[in-house]
């Protein structure tokens, strides 16, 4: 992880500076944890068996006795090596906060319990430590829960701990009081309701687990007041029972035999690297099997860094706004390798079209993603991590020219590109320049819609973990908490909000977050008055009927002023440049208000019930020969 | 087509309540859901009746795998098996054509559970087939109310299904009983590990 983690963004002064924080000081003040990668701490490390090993030992023990349920659980939070957490008291959560009064855990004050919920899914994506959320009953539980089905689809480990009313309450519609179990149970990975605190260590242990090892997901326990107030009276066992949780490591041999021979084989292969590879942590396989059976890569939105975009294997992004080349290669491929992907119908386009010469491969932790869309060839089910490395071990070079002439052909033909030629500044120019002083060095966010798409397509991704996007729920309003959650997890490392100014303004609220915790947060805002993918579509497919999608915005650089936060307004092209310098440099929190062009569609697009194929090219069908911008169109 | 999928599940709330919103939520149809104890007070048995063709089958054996309370499943695609369903009937019944409706509850080796002035309940448990065609048979006596309870199932031969694993080798052998709950201490989590998956493991559903 060390060579391909993402350097320190900003300069050498600027980042002292940052460190100058209070946030950094508390971080280094509580190092009573070992400072180690996030793999080899607490249940995400594992033991040569190959089952996760807990923060403590497990078994039959004196230790909880006398502790209450809120004692017992903060400490076994810091024993499963819980640094930060992030959330809001309320009646029922309060024996836990008054814990937490005492605990060396660094606590986030969110201002909404959305916000602690994308917070915790952001700092689990940009560290790979699960997220912890503590909230109240009721309304506190409820307002998770639209982080909790985001985390659900894009498989973020995350433990959401709820207040409940006392055990004898529930049922009875007391004050603050929501089935949260059961309003839940269809966006968690697993969820419990504690019925008495000896049955608390085990669940905590189990929660752990279930989070954090397999397909990750979000886990929620609900704790009623009786159960975090009462004390452990005797000896209690906390060995985790799980008889029906499978893990899947190693692939299958013969699987990954059949899957090489096929690789080996294959005239035209593409591999297509989803989120699975960020989470099993297995950029380094995914790059060096591309490179030594000489196989071009593309990623979806979620395993955007994956793989290296300067390498001229590199085919960018697939699928609705993906990259022509990379949807042409997929569909005249003959062998499709997808690795920790499953087959999104945002990826796919019409499944009946999709990639119809290709024998396909699927290496993933879940079986049940094995044929749910696509039916697979050659199927290897296990960790990302392990299977390609084995299957590393049996790839043979094959020079492939003209299959690779053929891709650099569609590169030169079809790159991302738009034309200047609006007063205001497109909004990709704004993300070029980003991606120009970043050099994509930094831990981006975004929201949802038009600029999430262009941070995907004009940023050259080459880090794992720096793409934090909520992809298969597409929560708009995620980019914001994300960005504090990832900075939470990342202290000293630049982290920018790419946002949109609807998707902004839906969790804006969480600025005063990060004043009180004075978190070095950027936000940059693509503004352009409008739900820009909302209007893209009702242009496209509504006879320009804008129904409900212009927004009028505040002037958001007063509004972070107001929280006294840095506040800035771009509005000229030659300023953008300048101004994202400035943005990065400043050594605090800042948001950037770009004014940009209105009326820009995002290119390519494949219409809904297309294949990928027949993507309405747009702009990049007219691009000029030189236009092929050197942003790793072509390396 | 109908498929038969039977499921051990861990015996506490909100199971049942997972396992539906899972077939509504991914648009799967049931016929019919059966859950009871088994002989593992930790275990609840579900057999569930789906109309599916061999792919969605596929879809839903791996989906109810993947929740985490499900411990095993199995379906009877390729294992002969006995079903049975239980029905409870209760048929108008004057004293003139009581005894038609004891003999024909006879034939179908019914018992008759109660007797009023003009009433009969007829118990008849067997395959769904049996009861339809009782169902068919009594209609013009009047049924007054009916309760099925749906279908269990149960492989042939010695193939069974408890919590220390699945005797597949079709050998018939006895199976091993469930493991004890009680537990030592500084045991590693008890979380099953699948390091190397079969070729059919992989085809359709993860077993346990």
């Amino acid at each position: 992880m060390s060579t391909l983690t993402p350097p320190t963004g900003a300069p050498k002064s600027v980042g002292a500076a940052r460190n100058k924080n209070k946030n950094a000081e508390r971080s280094e003040a509580r190092s009573v944890e070992p400072k180690s990668d996030a793999r080899n701490q607490g249940v995400t490390a594992e033991s040569s068996t190959g089952l996760p090993v807990l923060g403590a030992p497990t078994g039959r023990t004196n230790r909880y006795v006398g502790k209450t349920g809120a004692e017992i659980m903060l400490q076994m939070l810091v024993e499963h090596g819980v640094t930060d957490a992030f959330g809001y008291p309320g009646g029922a959560i309060l024996p836990t906060f008054d814990q937490l009064y005492k605990n060396q855990i660094n606590f986030i004050l969110v201002r909404h319990e959305q916000g602690a919920g994308h917070m915790a899914d952001g700092y689990a994506r940009a560290t790979g430590k699960p997220g912890i959320v503590i909230v109240t009953s009721g309304p506190g539980a409820t307002n998770t829960v639209t982080p909790l089905a985001t985390a659900y689809m894009d498989s973020i480990p995350m433990i959401v701990f709820s207040g409940q009313v006392r055990t004898y309450m529930i049922g009875n519609d007391a004050f603050q009081e929501a089935d949260v179990t059961g309003i839940t149970r269809p966006v968690t990975k697993r969820n419990y309701l504690v019925k008495s605190v000896n049955d608390l260590p085990r669940i905590i242990n189990e929660a752990f687990i279930i989070a954090t090892t397999g397909r990750p997901g979000p886990v929620l326990i609900d704790l009623p007041v009786d159960v975090t107030t009462s004390k452990v009276e005797q000896m209690i066992d906390d060995t985790p029972y799980l008889p029906g949780y499978k893990v899947y490591r190693a692939g299958h041999s013969r699987m990954i035999k059949q899957a090489m021979e096929l690789i080996n084989r294959a005239e035209r292969p593409v591999l297509y690297v989803g989120g699975g590879a960020i989470i099993s942590d297995a950029w380094a396989e995914v790059r060096e099997l591309a490179k030594k059976a000489n196989i071009p890569c593309t990623t979806t939105l979620l395993g955007m860094g994956a793989f290296d975009e300067h390498n001229p294997l590199s085919l960018h992004m697939l699928g609705m706004h993906g990259s022509a080349y990379a949807n042409y290669a997929v569909q005249e491929s003959d062998c499709l390798i997808a690795v920790g992907a499953r087959f999104d119908d945002r990826v796919t386009g019409n499944l009946k079209l999709f990639a119809p010469k290709a024998r396909i491969i699927h290496v993933d932790v879940d079986p049940s993603s094995i044929s749910k869309n696509v039916k697979v060839d050659v199927p290897v089910v296990g960790d990302a991590k392990l299977c390609l490395a084995e299957m590393c071990e049996l790839a043979e070079y094959r020079p492939r020219e003209a299959w690779l002439e053929q891709i650099k052909a569609w590169k030169q033909k079809f790159p991302f590109t738009y034309h200047d030629d609006s007063p205001l500044p497109k909004p990709q120019a704004i993300i070029e320049a980003i991606n120009q002083v970043t050099e994509g060095k930094a831990y981006f966010t975004t929201g949802v819609g038009q600029h999430q798409m262009w941070a995907a397509q004009f940023i050259r991704w080459r880090f794992p973990r720096s793409m934090i996007t909520s992809g298969g729920l597409g929560t708009m309003g995620y980019g914001l908490p994300a960005a504090i959650g990832a900075q939470v997890g990342r202290p000293g490392e630049l982290v920018i909000d790419i946002d949109g100014d609807a998707s902004y303004i839906m969790t804006a609220m969480e600025l005063a977050t990060i004043r009180q915790f004075n978190l070095p947060v950027k936000v940059a805002i693509l503004n352009n008055r409008f739900q820009g993918m909302v209007r893209q579509w009702q242009q496209l497919f509504y006879g320009g009927r804008f129904s409900n999608s212009e927004m009028v915005n505040p002037d958001f650089a007063a509004m972070a002023e107001s929280f006294g936060i840095r506040g800035m307004r771009c509005t000229r092209k030659e300023d953008v440049l300048k101004t994202v310098e400035e943005m990065v440099k400043h050594p605090g929190p800042c948001v950037v208000d770009f004014l940009c062009e209105t009326a820009e569609n995002v290119y390519p697009m494949v219409p809904s019930g297309k294949g990928l194929h027949e993507m309405e090219l747009g702009v990049v069908a007219s691009a000029p020969p030189n236009s092929a911008r050197e942003l790793g169109s072509l390396a | 087509m109908r498929h038969v999928i039977t499921a051990l599940v861990m015996n506490e709330p909100g199971v049942l309540a997972h396992v539906a919103n899972m077939f509504s939520a991914r648009g799967f149809n049931i016929d019919s859901l059966v859950v009871g104890r088994t002989e593992d007070p930790q275990l609840s048995r579900m057999t569930i009746v789906v109309v599916a063709d061999d792919r969605t089958l596929d879809q839903v054996r791996k989906q109810l795998a993947k929740i985490v309370t499900v411990v095993k499943v199995r379906d009877y695609r390729e294992t002969p098996f006995v079903a049975r369903d239980l029905m409870l009937v209760k048929l108008s019944a004057s004293p003139r054509t009581r005894s038609e409706i004891i003999e024909l509850a006879g034939l179908f080796r019914g018992h008759i559970l109660d007797v009023g002035h003009n009433s009969l309940t007829v118990e008849l448990s067997g395959e769904e087939d049996k009861l339809d065609a009782f169902v068919d048979l009594v209609r013009p006596y009047g049924i007054r109310e009916l309760a099925r309870t749906g279908m269990i199932a149960m492989a042939r031969g010695g193939h069974a299904m408890s919590l220390a694993g699945e005797d597949s080798d079709g050998t018939g052998s006895p199976t091993v009983a469930a493991p004890p709950i009680a537990q030592s201490s500084g045991r590693p989590a008890r979380v099953a590990v699948k390091r190397v998956p079969t070729q059919e493991e992989l085809e359709a559903t993860p077993p346990g």
